[in-house]
């Protein structure tokens, strides 16, 4: 009998290694994925040029670039995974698997994660070459510190959306489209989170981009002011990452449970 | 105590409509779909149990629930012993399935990196899935195949892949959900030949199998459930199943009579039917004897009113004659399914 931690381990390397491996097999996703989102953010760092904004705003844009990379990859990739893994029949498999669905999401999260991490260091590289901008951290501990756990709870609500998405059906794809552009805004990808209306910025913050974003910046650009200080907003990611996480689980559970009732959830042409 | 590879009690499934209703709901509502009832099974271990039944007929419903991933509305099965509701975790390190004409794996990797994301999901080590994937895709005929996408592969190949997916796991108890569905006849044969020195390797591995091919049933099991309707209406060995709608032995005799004359049978003598049918050069008879030996009388009797008999041969009956008497239609009869 294997020890279940090494079967969590082999499943989350296991269903990383598609995602891994397909970076490499059909290197044309660099374009659609790095290029075409540079030209977006090169028409707001002109606009922030023309206007002669502070250079730190082209950094602004440029990192929230990056950032936003995850945010699509948690919604298309993580978020929809278990919809597609249905419509590909993989999906019961799994759940006959002795594996849990946890560690098949978290593979799926890690071979998202280390996608995106090419593509947001591509849009960054660019960024930098083109635009002549200087990242100078104050600190590269807290940077990493921030960056690891706004990953985490980016990924946790990935996970937790996983579940959600499957259940909502057909009304996924709606329900994509609905969280993509506005968490656009709410995440302060372009311009500061700071000039948003209070309220407004208050409820961003539940939102783990808007916060990763905000201290990174703080970091990044020393003399910039957040909405919080970094400490807090680092603490509060960290929470909401296990809050996140566990409430994956929860989802997955309930899934699982809705699926063998219903009998029609996990299977294809739903 | 040796307890049964599988075994069902009064096991029942509706599929409700609409979302909110547990499948517990004891009363059916209009629309429901009772997809299961009352089934009554038991598996031996190292059987090779076979479920024959028309499209809809309940199969897929209870290899679901015998994999845990359909809950029953009624009774209970356990596999290995183990409660397929309540013991999940316990159970499915044993067992594994295959449904043909799945398209499960990625397109973006190999035949033999499919396999081994699959081993992985049940904990198995590198080595030991590597040795298995060669193994397995030699055995079907895949091997010169191993390091071609999946999204590469015609069908039948592609449904080889998945076939290998299910033993690569030695599983305790094996489900195969129409394995060769949409096969041609060398891959099936293939298939069939595979899972047979498999359940011979060990003696304790259990295999059940739906079909809907008479034929494979029929050549392949060691008992038969036939089902229709979310019943199960006989559950036997072929040969019992056939002895059951045969109670006589029967004869097919191909003859010419120049004469023209046909032949009758005093029935006192244990001819217990005679039935006669034309073609443009011969005529064939069918009889029914009280005992094989009775055939002797019956050539006389054709030799002496001026036969000539160009064929004799035993009608031994089918599955699907089986399946005709126990259901009323035959298995791939539109409208029935």
């Amino acid at each position: 009998m294997v020890h279940p931690v090494a079967l969590f381990l082999r499943t989350v390397r296991a269903r990383a290694y598609p995602r891994v491996i397909g970076m490499r097999r059909y290197p044309s996703w660099i374009v659609q994925e790095a290029v075409l989102p540079l030209l977006s953010i090169s028409a707001f760092a002109f606009v922030y040029r023309a206007m002669e904004a502070p250079e730190q705003y082209i950094g602004f844009v440029i990192l929230g670039g990056a950032m936003t990379a995850f945010w699509l990859n948690v919604l298309w990739s993580i978020g929809a995974q278990l919809y597609w893994e249905r419509d590909t029949g993989n999906l019961e498999m799994y759940i006959m698997a002795p594996t849990s669905m946890m560690a098949v999401l978290a593979g799926m999260a890690v071979g998202g994660m280390v996608l995106t991490l090419v593509r947001a260091s591509v849009i960054l590289l660019s960024g930098w070459l083109l635009f002549h901008i200087s990242f100078a951290p104050s600190s590269w501990w807290w940077l990493s510190g921030v960056f690891i756990v706004t990953l985490l709870a980016l990924y946790g609500l990935g996970m937790m959306f996983a579940s959600l998405f499957l259940i909502g059906g057909r009304a996924t794809w709606h329900m994509v489209n609905l969280l993509q552009e506005p968490v656009y805004l709410l995440s302060g990808m372009n311009f500061p989170i700071r000039i948003l209306p209070a309220i407004v910025s208050t409820f961003a913050a539940i939102i783990p981009l808007s916060l990763g974003m905000d201290a990174m910046r703080q970091l990044i650009f020393v003399d910039i002011e957040g909405l919080l200080p970094v400490r807090v907003e680092a603490a509060i990611l960290f929470i909401l990452s296990i809050v996140f996480i566990a409430l994956a689980q929860r989802c997955l559970i309930y899934l699982e449970r809705r699926a063998r009732e219903d009998g029609r959830l996990t299977v294809r042409w739903q | 105590m040796t307890h049964a590879a599988i075994r069902t009690e009064n096991l029942g499934r509706t599929y409700r409509r609409g979302r909110a209703k547990s499948s517990k709901a004891r009363v059916a509502s209009p629309g429901d779909m009772i997809a299961l009832q009352d089934v009554n099974l038991e598996v031996r271990p190292g059987e090779l149990f076979g479920l024959l039944g028309p499209n809809g007929a309940g199969k897929t419903t209870l290899i679901k629930i015998l994999t845990t991933l359909l809950a029953p509305s009624t009774g209970n099965a356990w596999v290995n012993g183990l409660d397929v509701v309540t013991e999940t975790r316990a159970l499915r390190p044993q067992i594994n399935m295959v449904s043909g004409g799945e398209s499960c794996g990625y397109g973006v990797l190999t035949v033999s990196e499919n396999l081994w994301l699959f081993t992985q999901i049940y904990g198995m080590t590198d080595k030991l899935s590597r040795e298995r994937i060669d193994r397995m895709l030699t055995m079907v005929g895949l091997a010169e195949k191993a390091n071609t996408k999946v999204s590469h592969l015609s069908t039948g190949q592609r449904q080889k892949m998945n076939f290998c997916r299910g033993f690569l796991t030695d599983p305790l108890v094996l489900f195969l959900d129409e394995p060769t569905l949409g096969l041609d006849v060398n891959a099936a044969r293939v298939i069939r030949t595979f899972v047979r020195e498999w359940l011979a390797e060990q003696p304790d591995r259990t295999l059940l199998l739906t079909t809907h091919y008479m034929m494979e049933a029929d050549e392949l099991c060691d008992r038969v459930a036939i089902i229709d309707g979310g019943k199960v209406l006989a559950c036997d060995t072929p040969s019992a199943l056939k002895r059951r709608v045969q109670r006589y032995p029967m004869y097919e005799i191909t003859l010419t009579n120049p004469q023209g004359k046909r032949s009758n049978f005093d029935p006192s003598m244990g001819i217990h039917q005679a039935t006669w049918t034309a073609t443009a050069t011969e005529e064939i008879l069918q009889v029914a004897l009280e005992d094989a030996s009775l055939i002797g009388y019956v050539v006389q009797q054709l030799l002496g009113d001026g036969a000539r008999i160009l064929n004799l041969s035993k009608i031994e009956p089918t599955l699907e004659n089986v399946f005709v008497e126990l259901v009323g239609h035959g298995i791939t009869e539109k409208g029935n399914a």
